[in-house]
């Protein structure tokens, strides 16, 4: 980078004096690459991305529903009413369980291909495309196949021969949504882990092959803490990801059984069905602050943990 | 000695080998058979299956084959062309704007070096991390007179996306010697010039990569979809599965959603097949760095 910001310092005088009379005395950053062409995404995703934001931090405080004609201030109503029927300490209490056990599923999924397939042979391409699949289905579609795969009278059950209500605990039935979502999402997982294992020289393995390593000890001394960056790309999408979910959800339990399912969105989208906008909202900004806090310090802390690695 | 040992080491390496060789293929087949195959061939052949069969979904060969008339119920029932098109008409401009607006942010903030420049990515990228606030969007459309229309699905889609985009391709812009610029810009290229035919034809991979990923959450997005469209007139393919399948409950109709998953699935997986190469090089080169 400096050796490059040095060399262009040295060869810029020409064309500027060319077109001096044109150029004026701006910047050269501004000639060359002008801020206009960064503005319309800018503007773009204030308007539709921002400004959306910043006005979830007032109509959680309103009345705005379908029932009223006009939007009344009326402070702390809506955080009261959730946290009153136990709706917020459940979304937050379900939506982070499911966030990790999703990001652990999906990790382990795609760690586990990733080493499986590792070596660049014509059969795992095969099968890396085969366990990418599933990325590729919807996660509604994804979910509806589960759904009939574990329903009482689905085809798990009736190839088991057994009867278990597979999608009808309540304290079960989280996880194996979570199993599902990582399942549906290990193909991107094993790609970047892929991609991290494919980052490392071939002579730090050598090296350890040589001071006598077997597998299982080049796989924690050295491939593992090379796969750093991997791990971080990797646990922050998937977590923060999964704390958005909605669609496998949605269409395996739609929230049930007896809310033990309901993460933020499935609230979200059957409060607003019901007309309960500023509800709806009150709780979205709950779940805006619930990433953030889950967010910088995840961010933080693995970016470190690459560091001292 | 030392020229010795390392064919040594890699010799006993493969010795241990042997169990691993042969083991390794047959538990690639059977994760795949078993994680892969059983749920996509209980999708393949439940669509085939006439209703009565398809009640309880299982994996057995149809006994009777009907995919043509499941298929033409999902079309004239669930309006699948109908949806089919609403979602193209959705998708194709919102992957259009997310890679052409982000591209030239991309440009500007890979390039340029300011606080004012960091403070703008970094803002416009907050949104890889940050939820998008779905319900106040939806007042925001109605102000604007964008609520239930295509222009304002388009520009909740692109608001969402346009981070991934601005992230990837920023990293992999930086990635790009800046004298090739500047070898133009000594010729007398504008900006503009030197960005379409030098920045863009040099993104390609990442641009495969953006393109796949936005248009592979936009077209099987239903959650926002829900929000701005509503089921009406503009509803795309997902929020259709989603009317054919809550009618599941009246119906048991697993032949029509399956018939259903299968046609939206498969526009995806044939961009991937075409597009396998660049998109794999353009998510590795993006992510891991």
């Amino acid at each position: 980078m400096a050796d490059t910001a040095i060399r262009t310092r040295t060869q810029k005088p020409a064309p500027a004096k060319g077109r001096g009379g044109k150029v004026g005395r701006l910047p050269r950053a501004a000639v060359h690459h002008p801020w206009w062409f960064a503005l319309p995404a800018i503007v773009v995703f204030a308007a539709f991305f921002l400004v959306p934001n910043l006005l979830n931090f007032y109509y959680p405080f309103t009345n705005w529903s379908s029932y009223h004609p006009d939007i009344a201030f009326t402070g702390l109503d809506n955080f009261t009413t959730i946290a009153h029927d136990g709706s917020l300490l459940r979304a937050i209490r379900t939506t982070l369980l499911y966030a990790l056990l999703a990001a652990v599923f999906q990790n382990g999924f795609g760690l586990g291909l990733a080493l499986l397939l590792e070596a660049d042979s014509r059969f795992n391409r095969f099968f890396r495309a085969v366990f990418f699949l599933p990325v590729l289905i919807s996660a509604l579609a994804t979910g509806y196949i589960f759904q009939s795969l574990f329903n009482q009278d689905g085809a798990v059950n009736g190839l088991l021969g057994t009867d278990i209500p597979w999608l009808g605990s309540t304290s079960w039935t989280l996880v194996l949504v979570t199993v599902i979502h990582g399942w549906k999402w290990m193909g991107l997982s094993m790609l970047i882990y892929l991609a991290g294992l494919k980052g490392i020289p071939g002579e730090m393995l050598e090296a350890a092959k040589c001071d006598g390593a077997g597998p299982w000890r080049t796989f924690w001394s050295v491939r593992w803490p090379m796969l750093a960056p991997a791990l971080t790309f990797n646990v922050t999408t998937a977590l923060i990801g999964s704390m958005n979910t909605f669609d496998i959800v949605q269409a395996t339990t739609g929230g049930g059984p007896a809310g033990s399912t309901e993460v933020f969105n499935i609230y979200m989208f059957r409060i607003f069905g019901q007309g309960l906008y500023a509800q709806a909202s009150a709780m979205s900004l709950v779940l805006f602050l619930v990433v953030v806090a889950v967010a910088i310090p995840l961010v933080i802390g693995l970016r470190r943990r690459e560091q001292l690695l | 000695m030392s020229a010795a040992n390392p064919s040594s080491a890699v010799r006993r390496a493969s010795a241990v080998n042997p169990a691993w060789r042969y083991g390794r293929p047959a538990l690639v087949l059977l994760l795949a058979g078993l994680a892969v195959g059983v749920p996509l061939w209980l999708v393949a052949v439940t669509s085939a299956k006439p209703q009565a069969e398809a009640i309880t979904p299982n994996l057995d060969l149809p006994r009777h084959w009907q995919p043509g008339g499941n298929y033409e119920e999902a079309v004239s029932q669930g309006e699948m062309l109908h949806g089919f098109l609403n979602s193209l008409l959705v998708v194709v401009p919102s992957v259009a704007l997310v890679l052409i607006l982000g591209a030239g942010a991309a440009w500007v903030f890979a390039r340029r070096k300011s606080k004012l420049v960091s403070a703008a990515y970094a803002i416009c990228i907050s949104g890889l991390l940050l939820p998008p606030a779905v319900i106040t969007i939806v007042m925001e459309l109605r102000q604007l007179g964008l609520a239930g229309t295509r222009p304002g699905m388009i520009a909740v889609y692109t608001g969402m996306y346009l981070s991934t985009s601005i992230f990837f391709m920023t990293g992999f812009i930086r990635a790009i010697p800046v004298e090739l610029e500047e070898a133009a810009r000594m010729d007398g290229a504008s900006p503009l010039r030197i960005f379409r035919q030098i920045i863009l034809p040099l993104l390609r991979p990442v641009i495969a990569t953006a393109t796949i990923m936005v248009m592979l959450y936009a077209w099987s997005d239903i959650f926002y979809a829900f929000f701005v469209l509503g089921g009406g007139e503009k509803a795309t393919l997902p929020l259709n599965l989603y009317k054919v399948a809550s009618a599941q409950l009246y119906l048991n109709n697993w032949h029509l959603v399956f018939a259903y998953v299968v046609v939206m699935s498969l526009p995806m997986v044939a961009i991937f097949l075409v597009a396998q190469r660049k998109i794999v090089s353009g998510i590795t080169s993006g992510a891991v760095k």
